[in-house]
């Protein structure tokens, strides 16, 4: 698997490269890197108005990344897929669009502590903008939420409840499901952010029943800058575009304009056309591996890794025991701070994630201030794995960690 | 990890585990909060300022090895000195992370740290308290905040 990304192939600080930040970003097989060349090299032209070749064939390849997403997805139609830059502004369109014009004051957006910033702070800002009250759903003590604790939390005042399928930092996997039901059962939509969830396990919105769904490429093997929101139909069509432009328009009089219909109404300006073009090619590659495929090898290596690293004397890991989690793990060693480890790991050529991971306040729950995160993929093996492990007892031998404090 | 050897010598974590200065003036006279939001690392510096001279100077804060290493290292060499002196060993601080060939003559330890400058993602942890130490001596007195970026 490792062949299929060239990235891997090299040395970092004179060891092969064990690439362990997945989820702040993956890497590219080659088919991706190709399907963008291979855009920018045959079909660029701008999309939807070219009357030219160039112009139906660019138009062709991103309304065709669009069935991909939303088949990926199991949307009922693609004009529910909307292209945003990733999963942050997606959210920011869903807290801008729709909650800042339909919350009034008195009314409840309910999240969890777990959250990343990009699923709180929108909500934070759609809350002070509308007089809303946010709420929170407490965590049990290894990082996961119960369904009774959601039903306590979500109440008849209750309009929205955004929370994450995946934990960035726990790795704990949310009951999506469940939590849409007892959303619906009290008139409440709910909001997923679906980046750590998308590129590792199979996802259908509609047999989870959510009302917006969010996601980015590039955690996925495509592209930086392309990520997409679905939407119920006909919330989206209630929702007001927040960028006006060009392309998302229909008719422009000197005083008042009308948008474009689903989708195109959200996709103001020339969109990333390649970017589009690069997520519908890791799709394929995806589906080819197979999504079920993905989540059992990382299912693997988590439990492996657990096992490696809570062997190691001083090591601490966050969040729920391998069977309830996805394929990352946060730590710290001793005493030792994080951009230390992440430091000395490096020199070893493995690249793993130190700091908050935008997740301030569950670093506040968890009482530290920053953590090591080693993420997986596809392409990670249990070897990798044992190099972590290695390393991390160099690490610690290095700090004399025993007589840090 | 002979890289590694340069980066944190012994006189690194010397400072590290037995931090100098270490703690709160009572009669301060400026107080500086930087943080590096990126990564949690956060010093709060108190400074005694008098006649445009560094009385007495003390830090807290939590961070990585090479910040609070830093910082003890920072306190050290501006104890005492003018504010014109401590600036420009801020300066001189900065070249130093450069990669730039400079001596630190009267307090020698930090030249230990001239190995970040090879890791240019911990520079920023180790000008952390230096960025302190220009902000709180430029404002002379009153109480000052600000974010590091």
């Amino acid at each position: 698997m490792k062949s299929e990304f060239p990235i891997l192939q090299q040395d970092i600080n004179g060891h092969p490269l064990v690439y362990l930040d997945n989820g702040a970003t993956t890497q590219k097989p080659r088919s991706v890197i190709e399907a963008v060349k291979r855009y920018y090299e045959w079909d660029n032209a701008n999309v939807h108005r070219g009357v030219h070749t160039l112009g139906s064939r660019a138009t062709d390849a991103y309304e065709g990344a669009r069935e991909k997403v939303a088949r990926f997805l199991n949307a009922p139609a693609s004009r529910q897929i909307i292209f945003t830059r990733g999963t942050t502004t997606a959210l920011n369109l869903v807290a801008s669009g729709y909650a800042r014009q339909t919350l009034r004051e008195g009314d409840e957006i309910v999240i969890t502590p777990m959250e990343h910033h990009s699923n709180l702070i929108p909500w934070q800002q759609a809350a002070k903008a509308t007089g809303a009250t946010l709420k929170y759903i407490p965590l049990q003590p290894n990082g996961t939420v119960t369904l009774e604790d959601v039903e306590a939390a979500v109440t008849e005042r209750t309009k929205i409840v955004a929370i994450t399928y995946v934990s960035n930092v726990l790795g704990t996997i949310n009951p999506i499901s469940e939590i849409a039901k007892i959303a619906h059962r009290k008139g409440a939509i709910i909001v997923v952010d679906g980046a750590q969830s998308t590129p590792h396990m199979k996802v259908d919105v509609q047999a989870l029943d959510v009302d917006f769904y969010a996601f980015s490429g590039h955690k996925m093997c495509a592209p930086t800058g392309i990520g997409a929101l679905y939407g119920k139909a006909q919330l989206l069509e209630r929702m007001e575009p927040i960028e006006f432009g060009g392309e998302m328009i229909d008719f422009v009089e000197l005083h008042d304009s009308t948008w474009k219909e689903l989708p195109w109404k959200f996709e103001g300006g020339t969109p990333i056309i390649a970017g589009a073009v690069g997520l519908g090619a890791a799709i394929d590659f995806l589906e080819q591996v197979g999504l079920d495929n993905i989540e059992a090898h990382e299912h693997k290596l988590v439990r492996y890794a657990m096992d490696r690293l809570s062997s190691i004397d001083g090591v601490t890991i966050y969040g729920p025991p391998a069977d309830q989690r996805a394929g990352l793990v946060t730590f710290n060693l001793g005493d030792v701070h994080p951009h230390d480890v992440a430091t000395v790991l490096d020199t070893e050529g493995i690249a793993v994630r130190a700091g908050h991971h935008c997740c301030q306040p569950l670093m506040r729950w968890l009482k530290v201030s920053a953590t090591a995160r080693a993420s997986f993929y596809l392409y990670n093996t249990e070897q990798d794995i044992d190099r972590l492990a290695e390393s991390l007892v160099k690490t610690k031998e290095f700090f004399g960690y025993e007589s840090i404090g | 990890m002979s890289q590694l050897d340069d980066l944190y010598r012994r006189v690194i974590m010397d400072h590290y585990k037995t931090p100098r200065n270490r703690g709160e003036l009572e009669d301060g006279s400026v107080t500086v909060n930087l943080n590096n939001p990126t990564c949690g690392d956060r010093i709060s510096l108190q400074l005694q300022l008098e006649d445009g001279v560094v009385r007495n100077v003390k830090f807290t804060g939590e961070g990585c090895s090479i910040s609070m290493s830093s910082a003890s290292m920072m306190t050290e060499a501006v104890m005492g000195k003018t504010s014109e002196e401590a600036l420009a060993l801020a300066d001189k601080f900065s070249a130093l992370m450069k990669g730039e060939d400079v001596q630190f003559e009267d307090y020698e330890d930090v030249e230990a740290l001239s190995g970040v400058n090879k890791f240019p993602a911990r520079i920023k942890c180790a000008t952390l308290a230096w960025n302190a130490l220009r902000k709180g001596v430029e404002h002379g007195s009153g109480k000052h905040e600000g974010i590091e970026q």
